[in-house]
């Protein structure tokens, strides 16, 4: 391992809470929906998370915890079964119903793994109920899709064939090309964890390797080894040099020959390096920080610095899992300052001392830096756009280029308006 | 418990949020677990707000509540009082705080800061956003003048002080925050409107004021109420303890402005204005009578809002714009009288709901022209394919222009003629297209909120009006006994119905049939049915 510098931190956070995963799952799994058992605030919380991006028809909802929950006049199972029948009868279409456990559910001990389980015997297999905590006292924003997808691995069939799995949301145009490319390689059988559809989930065993796509997804990796599936090593499918070598492990660990792979690779990798020396042009020598909140910050980081030669003042990461992260480590370069944790004010005060040209923040911090002069770029963003693969690389530099150079347009135009 | 895909109001912690961002020199420490802080980006998004809100979240784990959360709730006070050096210490505790119970008001007074510290204890599980603001409100106003109490307290107050001082009258207005509608722009307009009329400001509270400005306000002849749902209970809680009056008249439209102005004239005791003084850029009466309005006339209006917003609209909709109001509600509980009150006099039965499934419901069964709501119907009656304006909050970031848009006063009243009518006119436009392109269905695309009910029944409405066109005998509907039978006549004459009414004069004809006894429905019936209800 290199010698970044690892230092905690904590405080005040500035970070969204699981739930909040709910935004891109639902769209992912159109037969499946949300139910959150919490309070206003977790209903509002995701409105305002989703809403300042999609207008479609929810698929995910709150059952809102009342006065007569808490005090127990009402018995909370039953109560959740009316708004389950409720529910099931206006979306019958609803194939999995996803139980999200909230803050208060959590902290009044409410057992919603009963209650799944209850409820998937009364519907009598017609809808599959599963539970999961996506509450902030527990989870980080894109935690709440470990738990989710960590919870549909029981339903998993058994499968002794060789096969990859790829684990973790991605656009599907994305999805799809990084498939054909496997089958490419050599690599026909290739699924998805989370399948476009819930009911269609992947099968799993001794012949499976995963690739985990996403950096989030610690305890769905320990459940699908614990169903015998090896999880391959390697770094997350950003950039061109993350994606070849997150296909190189698959290749290698499916005993695909080097030299095809090599030249099945390389003219990808030729056409994405070209695609990407205009970004590169502008982000070379730009100062970059990135505030914690998506985890995907450590492999951000290593994109920009290798590819695009941007100098790390810090990379921040809500959490740091050592093993999924130690192939993405040691690409960092020797002293990169790595903070897990986060105590916001604290961390805002060395955005201000260090100047970066650009800042990696949450929607909430992002105007607000923009008023100081600094440039920002939402880490949402990243969980929304296709950026995944060799062929995306130079898209993925783009979203970090346009605030500059979006900057360099306005200040030229007020300077001649001046 | 309660199954709510959508809510027009956040939690009431949200609401002390807004009291808090809103002022100055105000910081609110909120006892609440991570991730609550998403409540950040609605004023940094929403608002574009260029600073972040003044709020501190402990941020709060599992594994601490094992261990000693008060403990937590001290050290980030202490860090408060250090870093921001308020004027002023909220603090208050999110939903899941409200289940530990550390207490973190208390936690706070006891510490000694050399800070005035006001706790708010707003019940998560049974009140809302507007309902946090105001009780924060009150709180505040309360606690920095309880905190030193001054002379003027004890003074018999009369809102006729002004003339034995020999000064202008002087008023508070109170109400406007952040993330309400338009108050940034109210406010100016306001200002502008009391000065022409001889009255000064005193304090405008919340928005923009500090604590110090609170304890001015008993300094002031008499309180404004202008949004009731945010200031209407420190109102009164000025007028029983410092004897101070208060306006009841939101003035929003050329009535109420006029009405407004008229209880402020009486209650200060002033010579009465003269009439339309300082209204000489007032156009909405003119643009209203003007010829190009006739086809405004009987406009069926949908109106939904918060209680001020939508009282406001249904009576300027009523009597400023010829329009016809077809349907009134608001999502204020606390309003829930005067709204009534007012669908009442219009006809109409108040829909009193939080559930935007019902408003869409509602919305649907109204065949409304033209939709006045909050950003919640935007979409309602985009689905549905109505033409709709914005008039209250909760609002999206479109909501919040550049331009200087108030809602309230002579200005208020010319905005709200342009941003009601330029939908219609687009949404005749786009009825125009339609025709032309022999497509009255050009919404099919769009999906209702009703969902699969929505989009079925207009699916169905289709399907059979196909199988009905292509024979030439009406065909028996096996599910209803009694239901009479649209003929393929009947059907092409209800095609030529505008869309968006075509539901309501399906149903209406198919009513007047079976009350007629007619056991098929050609043109004929349908003229009958027109005529009919039309009597």
């Amino acid at each position: 391992m290199s010698s970044t510098t690892l230092l905690k931190e904590s405080g005040p956070r500035e970070v969204f809470c699981g739930l909040t995963s709910i935004v891109w799952l639902h769209r992912r799994m159109p037969d499946a929906f949300f139910l959150v058992v919490g309070s206003r605030t977790c209903a509002h919380l995701i409105q305002s998370a989703a809403g300042v991006m999609i207008f479609a028809e929810p698929r995910f909802g709150t059952a809102i915890l009342g006065e007569r929950d808490l005090a127990g006049l009402a018995d909370a199972h039953d109560e959740l079964d009316r708004v389950v029948n409720d529910l099931l009868a206006r979306r019958p279409e609803i194939r999995t119903l996803f139980l999200v456990g909230s803050c208060p559910s959590e902290v009044i001990k409410l057992d919603l793994a009963r209650v799944a389980e209850r409820l998937t015997g009364k519907l009598n297999g017609r809808v599959r109920v599963l539970n999961y905590s996506g509450s902030g006292i527990e989870t980080t924003f894109t935690q709440g899709e470990d738990g989710a997808l960590n919870c549909l691995v029981p339903s998993m069939p058994v499968s002794q064939e060789a096969q990859l799995l790829l684990v973790g949301t991605m656009a599907n145009a994305v999805e799809d090309r990084l498939k054909n490319l496997f089958g490419r390689l050599g690599i026909d059988k290739v699924s998805s964890l989370p399948p476009r559809q819930s009911t269609d989930l992947p099968s799993v065993g001794p012949g499976t390797r995963v690739l985990l796509t996403q950096p989030y997804l610690t305890e769905t990796a320990k459940a699908l080894r614990d169903r015998g599936a090896e999880i391959l090593q390697a770094p997350f499918p950003l950039g061109t040099e993350g994606s070849r070598l997150w296909m190189e492990a698959a290749a290698k660990a499916f005993g695909i020959n080097d030299i095809h792979v090599a030249n099945t690779l390389a003219p990808l990798m030729v056409r994405a390096q070209k695609a990407l020396i205009p970004f590169k042009e502008r982000l070379t020598g730009k100062k970059i920080f990135l505030l914690p909140e998506s985890q995907l910050e450590i492999p951000l980081a290593r994109f920009l610095h290798r590819e695009c030669g941007m100098e790390l003042i810090e990379v921040g990461v809500p959490y740091l899992n050592r093993e999924v992260m130690e192939p993405e480590l040691e690409l960092l370069p020797h002293n990169t300052r790595i903070v897990e944790g986060q105590h916001v004010d604290k961390q805002l005060d060395r955005v201000r001392e260090q100047s970066p040209d650009l800042v990696v923040c949450g929607m909430g911090l992002a105007n607000p830096l923009e008023a100081e002069g600094i440039a920002t770029k939402w880490s949402i963003e990243m969980i929304f756009s296709p950026i995944h693969g060799i062929d995306q690389a130079a898209d993925l530099a783009e979203l970090f280029s346009r605030p500059l150079h979006r900057r360099e347009l306005l200040n030229n135009k007020l300077l001649v308006s001046a | 418990m309660e199954l709510t895909l959508w809510t027009y109001e956040g939690p009431p912690h949200i609401g002390a949020m807004r009291i808090a961002t809103s002022m100055e020199g105000v910081h609110y420490l909120l006892h609440a677990p991570q991730g609550d802080t998403y409540a950040d980006l609605l004023f940094t998004m929403i608002e574009r707000r260029g600073s972040r809100p003044p709020v501190t979240f402990t941020t709060f784990q599992a594994r601490d509540l094992g261990g000693d959360t008060a403990e937590l709730v001290k050290r980030n006070l202490r860090e408060v009082v250090d870093r921001f050096q308020p004027k002023a210490l909220l603090v208050g505790e999110s939903c899941t705080a409200e289940l530990i119970q550390d207490q973190p008001g208390a936690l706070a007074s006891g510490m000694g800061f050399n800070v005035p510290v006001v706790s708010v204890e707003l019940p998560a599980y049974s009140k809302k956003e507007n309902w946090g603001a105001s009780e924060t409100f009150y709180q505040l106003v309360r606690g920095m003048l309880n905190k030193s109490p001054s002379e003027e307290s004890d003074q018999e107050r009369s809102p006729t002080a002004w003339k034995s001082q020999g000064r202008r009258p002087r008023v508070n207005l109170l109400g406007p925050t952040l993330l309400g509608f338009r108050c940034r722009d109210d406010i100016i307009e306001l200002e502008k409107l009391l000065d022409i009329h001889g009255i000064d400001v005193n304090v405008v509270a919340p928005l923009k004021a500090s604590p110090a400005d609170l304890m001015r306000l008993p300094k002031a002849d008499l309180n404004v109420c202008l949004y009731p749902e945010i200031a209407e209970s420190t109102c009164l809680w000025l007028e029983r303890n410092y004897g101070m009056a208060f306006s009841k008249t939101v003035p929003i439209g050329v009535g109420a402005t006029k009405d407004f102005l008229e209880e402020l004239h009486q209650l200060l005791e002033m010579p009465a204005a003269e009439p339309g003084q300082g209204a000489q850029h007032l156009r909405l009466p003119w643009y209203s009578q003007s010829v190009d309005s006739n086809y405004l006339t009987g406009k069926r209006v949908f109106i939904f809002g918060d209680g001020t917003h939508a009282l406001a609209a249904a009576r300027i909709a009523d009597q400023e714009l010829g329009f016809k109001v077809v349907g009134l509600g608001t999502y204020s509980r606390e309003m829930a009288r005067p709204v009534r009150a007012a669908a009442k006099e219009l006809g109409l039965e108040a829909l009193i709901s939080d559930d935007y499934l019902a408003v869409e419901a509602a919305m649907s069964e109204a065949a409304p022209e033209l939709v006045l709501g909050t950003q919640m119907e935007r979409h309602s009656a985009k689905r549905l394919g109505i033409p709709c304006a914005v008039i209250s909050t909760p609002m999206h970031v479109q909501d919040v222009p550049a331009r200087y848009s108030p809602q309230m006063g002579w200005e208020g009243a010319n905005v709200i003629f342009d941003s009601w009518v330029h939908p219609l006119m687009m949404g005749l436009e786009e009825h125009l297209i339609g025709m032309f392109r022999h497509d009255f269905e050009f919404v099919d695309g769009h999906q209702s909120h009703l969902g699969h009910l929505g989009g079925q029944q207009r699916q169905s409405e289709e399907h059979q009006a196909q199988t009905e066109h292509s024979s030439t005998q009406p065909h028996e509907v096996p599910s209803s006994e009694e239901s009479p039978l649209w003929t393929p006549e009947g059907e092409a004459e209800l095609a030529k119905i505008p869309f968006f009414v075509r539901g309501k004069v399906r149903r209406n004809t198919e009513t007047y049939a079976r009350q007629a006894g007619c056991r098929h429905i050609d043109s004929e019936t349908v003229y009958d049915a027109k005529v009919h209800f039309r009597a």
